[in-house]
């Protein structure tokens, strides 16, 4: 059963991640990769990391998304139609992807992993113990790193999203 | 761990997502359409690394630790980069990556 929905799960990932790069429409695309992200996050739940799947539900699919849904509405009038590539150049890159992923897959399949078959969940407690502990699993010091950067981060994009108002806009209007 | 589906399977979707990702980047010509391109590489590398933490190593947790960075870091660089992008739009009033120059003062 899980088999199944995995299967169903990763085909629609694929075909919304293809949507998601060659729709014309960028509102479109976005909501293209909305579903690719949703995809993503079903397949931690699968695999049990409810935790992660919860945050990229969060993160993912109601910030970063809606972040981008924001500012498309501001810059872009939303039924131009985005630029193609050139035929030629189009051609190129899907050669080079195709080539990329063939080699890739060859590699992955003739490696002989060694799965080891222990079932054990991974607990929200477990994550936030490893996440604060000093000792020999634990990870404070790039998490208080990734906190220093999300802070500079936010400076950041407020500094440069405040600007002086003497833009081109304003002398064509 | 998914009962009946091994690694290399799980581990061919990420492949396939990745390469989707990099064509999306390759053939794109919008500044925020590339982004979201960069979005589904990302999105793959954090999967790569659940699995094989899920399926190669149970006992450890670093793997889901440093998807939850990754996670951080694409926030923080898709609030950082849409900023920039807003403002160059201001400039320019546009996205299109062979009409924006405005950034070689």
């Amino acid at each position: 059963m899980e088999r199944i929905i995995f299967y169903i799960i990763s085909l629609l990932i694929i075909v919304f991640a293809v949507m998601a790069v060659s729709n014309r429409n960028l509102m479109r695309s976005i909501i293209y990769l909305l579903f690719v992200l949703i995809g993503i996050a079903g397949i931690y739940f699968i695999i049990e990391f409810y935790f992660l799947g919860a945050v990229q539900l969060t993160v993912y699919a109601g910030g970063i998304i809606i972040l981008y849904v924001n500012s498309i509405m501001l810059v872009e009038k939303i039924n131009t139609p985005l630029d193609l590539a050139k035929f030629w150049k189009r051609l190129l890159a899907g050669a080079i992807t195709f080539v990329g992923t063939f080699l890739t897959l060859i590699a992955i399949w003739s490696y002989n992993f060694k799965t080891v078959g222990v079932e054990k969940d991974t607990s929200i407690r477990e994550i936030g113990n490893a996440l604060l502990g000093y000792g020999d699993k634990g990870y404070i010091l790039p998490f208080e790193v990734i906190s220093i950067l999300l802070l500079a981060a936010m400076v950041g994009a407020i500094v440069i999203a405040k600007t002086k108002k003497d833009t081109k806009y304003k002398e064509q209007n | 761990m998914i009962l009946g589906v091994s690694i290399y399977e799980i581990l061919t979707v990420s492949t396939i997502i990745f390469f989707i990702g990099l064509y999306g980047f390759f053939t794109r010509k919008n500044l925020i359409a590339m982004l979201m391109s960069v979005e589904l590489i990302l999105n793959s590398a954090a999967l790569n690394f659940v699995i094989i933490n899920k399926y190669l190593f149970p006992e450890e947790i670093g793997g889901a630790i440093f998807s939850i960075f990754i996670i951080a870091v694409a926030a923080a660089e898709t609030a950082l980069a849409l900023a920039i992008i807003i403002n160059l739009y201001r400039l320019t009033m546009s996205l299109k990556t062979d009409e924006i120059e405005t950034l070689k003062f």
